[in-house]
């Protein structure tokens, strides 16, 4: 047994070469950057998809001008098809989840700051870190390329539902090379994915600098560690099933197709595959996913909470473990999903209660932040509002959880807008806001320049108010029994709708327009912003106690010794209500330190 | 720097504390991938038995052991070989390190070449991805995705075993390397424990 004792740093010298220093960095800083330009540019694309789907539903004989030169049959004059509809809609929701909300408060923020917080110069894994960022990076233009390629991109949902995935062109437009370019982007995106997680769970538990117990990890770095623990096991499903979806098209297998299947006056070729057995495989990876994009934000939004509100949470270890019961339900509820599916019924309620059991340990999180806020004097500022607010979108989209929960309520709203207005609260713009909080907060330290404050509260009331506009009529909609996934609503009992599908759009408007006010802040302040100090928040943790913006190694060839708990707030120090966590000085606190 | 207080442990050339999990980042990151695939493996393993329990004319094409036995020997007796290399490898006795390391890479190099045999014997009783001659073609695309998955491991690992074996020995890589390398091989051989009985032993025909 060699060294076995002694858990390897990595060292690498700085890269020279503008390709090694911005391009195939192995700087896990640059990665996350990299990761979050790409979220970035994920998520402009994405809202402009759903801009386009929002004017249709609205408006839908309007023509929108351009949008036959996207696609030429799928927009005939700028009018969309429903089918093309339908595939900007896989679009949307597949760029989204997969591109956004699991690359920007994963891997963006995580690559950028988990080594920092654990004390470590890079992660144990540079080249597959480097590697986790450019399949990715593939995976993304394959997928863009399908709006390219053939009659466009899928039109399955972002669920890709069985058989309609694997029967080929006969399906639809996009049926068939879209579904494949899909498959294969997924695929590729799973083991970006998988390289990532395997990076972010060696540097915690390896790479932990001297005094830095797992106890004294900041929420931040928790909530990476686990999310890492379920992408690990996630992404290792779907993979395979993104390459069954690829064998049912290009080698003849027919996994998810069911014999003697008629599809468009056709019998299809396939013999006895299942289709059900592809929502089984989607959904095991899928809801671990919804927790993928979201316990991130958690960890996020309590480290920056903590930091304003100025004291400690009523208990971190009870957030933690909280935060793992989480990643360990995700693995039991999957079949809420399918509760419509055509599964045996007995299966819907063994799944309805491990379901109704995770609402458990998302109260307490959502207690422990709001009692822990109580008598707090909250600094307000961007990153604290947007903090605020990832709370509130998480309680309200949450709430209707409840209700879904339960087969015999899903079963009637499942297909309805009601899911849909859930799913975006819940997880989708609560997402958005952690990924926006963590931006205000973590931007100075990245750059070393400050945010706007004025534009970024501007941004956070037109986003917050722009977001229950659009979302919370959803829920309306959907109990008057508005099917989703239809481009036009031409039946009779959905026409008193119509004016709240107007509404709803114009709000979309208008919050996206918000969208290019963050936009403009961001680039504005890289070059034109205050100039940052290097503890602009009076934090605790590691990344504020080294130089502004981190040097090469992150602390400057030194290796910071920690002393404290992460979050030493409401103490009387040296330097006023708060102890770095490297900070040798001993202060009185009414908190056990661990 | 601000108020941090930074300092350098000048007694050590690694300045991590021994954790509780005190782990070679390397090893953690095999034990890590092994996590991860054996997910993959189950999936398929599920798809498998999924369909298989819903498929009324499920085909049992195998009419003897014989050969699957005698891979899995084989495959086990690599294990044993791995095992006696890594432990020579952590006694430092290079040459019979590398010796024992070579024959599980040959070992591993019969039982990619048996499997191939075992592969075209069914290709040519007529059985593809998608149609064979006994029953659903569900049984090729389960059959031949699951043991091509498991021949892929095998064949990454006799590379692997190459590689390694050979750079050991030329003193690029060190004793953890190999017993690393020996944890991948074993999984390989584990997970083809599970192969044999559900994909070779419940399709023998009575």
């Amino acid at each position: 047994m060699h060294d076995m004792s002694a858990p390897v740093a990595h060292q690498h010298a700085p890269p020279t070469s503008f390709i090694r220093k911005y391009v195939f960095s192995l700087d896990h800083k640059v990665i996350g950057k990299q990761y979050y330009g790409l979220a970035l540019l994920a998520a402009y694309v994405g809202m402009g998809l759903s801009w386009l789907m929002r004017f249709h539903l609205a408006w839908n004989s309007t023509a929108i001008p351009g949008l036959q030169f996207l696609s030429a049959s799928g927009a005939p004059g700028g009018v969309m098809t429903p089918e093309y509809y339908l595939q900007l809609m896989t679009m949307h929701g597949t760029i989204m989840v997969f591109f956004v909300l699991t690359t920007a408060p994963f891997a963006a923020f995580g690559n950028y700051f988990l080594p920092i917080q654990v004390g470590a110069e890079d992660m144990p894994f540079p080249r597959f870190n480097m590697m986790s960022f450019w399949v990715t990076f593939t995976a993304f233009l394959v997928l863009m390329s399908s709006f390219f390629v053939g009659d466009g991109p899928t039109l399955g949902g972002w669920t890709q539902y069985a058989p309609l995935n694997a029967i080929g062109s006969v399906g639809g437009p996009g049926q068939g090379t879209g579904v494949v370019l899909w498959a294969v982007s997924i695929a590729l995106f799973c083991v970006g994915q998988l390289l990532g997680a395997l990076n972010f769970i060696s540097t915690t538990l390896d790479l932990r600098v001297k005094g830095m117990s797992m106890m004294r990890l900041p929420l931040s770095a928790w909530s990476w560690f686990i999310t890492s623990c379920i992408g690990l096991t996630a992404f290792a499903v779907l993979m395979p099933a993104c390459i069954l979806v690829i064998l049912d098209h290009v080698a003849g297998t027919s996994f998810f197709v069911a014999s003697g299947l008629v599809m468009n006056d056709q019998v299809l070729p396939h013999s006895g595959g299942s289709t059900l057995l592809w929502q089984h495989l989607f959904w095991f990876f899928g809801h671990p996913e919804v927790y993928i994009a979201i316990v991130p934000s958690m960890g996020i939004v309590s480290h920056i909470l903590l930091a304003n509100q100025r004291k400690p949470m009523l208990s971190q270890r009870v957030l933690i473990y909280s935060m793992g019961a989480l990643a360990v339900l995700s693995y039991m509820v999957y079949g809420h999903h399918m509760f419509v599916s055509g599964m045996n019924p007995f299966s819907s309620l063994v799944f309805s209660f491990p379901t109704l059991v995770i609402t458990i340990p998302s109260t307490i999180i959502v207690l422990i932040w709001t009692f822990s806020l109580y008598g707090s004097k909250l600094r307000i500022n961007s990153a604290s509002l947007f903090s605020l607010g990832f709370i509130s979108m998480f309680v309200s989209g949450g709430v209707s959880g409840f209700f879904l929960a339960q087969p015999s309520i899903d079963i009637m709203l499942h297909a309805t807008y009601f899911v849909v207005g859930h799913f975006h609260l819940v997880m989708g713009v609560a997402a958005m806001f952690g990924i926006f909080a963590g931006t205000y907060f973590w931007f100075p330290k990245i750059t070393g320049r400050m945010m706007s404050e004025p534009l970024g509260k501007l941004h956070f009331w037109l986003s917050f108010v722009g977001a229950y506009c659009i979302f919370m009529p959803f829920h309306y909609l959907g109990m008057a029994g508005n099917v989703r996934r239809y481009s036009t609503f031409v039946d009779d009992f959905l026409q008193p709708l119509i004016p709240v599908h107007k509404f709803i759009t114009i709000a979309a408007f208008v919050t996206g327009a918000a969208q290019l006010i963050f936009l403009y802040n961001l680039f504005y302040s890289r070059f034109k912003g205050a100039p940052a100090p290097d503890n602009p928040w009076e934090a605790t943790s590691l990344e504020w106690s080294t130089a502004t913006p981190p040097p090469f190694d992150n602390f400057g060839g030194k290796h910071p010794i920690v002393y404290h708990d992460p979050y030493q707030y409401g103490v009387k120090s040296s330097v006023g209500d708060y102890v770095m966590q490297t900070s040798p000085e001993q202060v009185e606190t009414e908190f056990e330190e661990k | 720097m601000s108020q941090a207080e930074l300092t350098m442990d000048e007694h050590s050339t690694s300045p991590m504390v021994g954790t509780a999990f005190s782990i070679p980042s390397k090893k953690l990151a095999m034990w890590l991938f092994i996590i991860a695939d054996t997910m993959t493996f189950a999936a398929c393993l599920v798809v498998y038995g999924f369909l298989r329990n819903g498929t009324a004319n499920w085909p049992r094409p195998f009419h003897s052991i014989t050969n699957v036995a005698i891979m899995t020997f084989i495959l086990l007796t690599s294990s044993l070989t791995m095992l006696i290399g890594v432990r020579s490898a952590r006694l430092g006795d290079k040459a019979s390190a590398f010796r024992w390391t070579m024959v599980t890479a040959v070992l591993g190099i019969v039982f990619a070449l048996l499997h191939i045999r075992e592969w075209q014997g069914l290709i040519a009783e007529g059985m593809t991805l998608f149609k064979n001659p006994w029953g659903t073609g569900l049984f090729g695309a389960s059959f031949f995705s699951i043991t091509g998955l498991h021949l892929t491991h095998v064949v990454s690992g006799i590379i692997a075993l190459l590689v390694v074996g050979v750079r050991y020995k030329g003193g690029r890589y060190n004793a953890d390397d190999v017993e690393i390398l020996g944890l991948y091989w074993h999984f390989v051989d584990l997970v083809w424990m599970f192969v044999v009985p559900l994909v070779y032993l419940l399709n023998l025909s009575h």
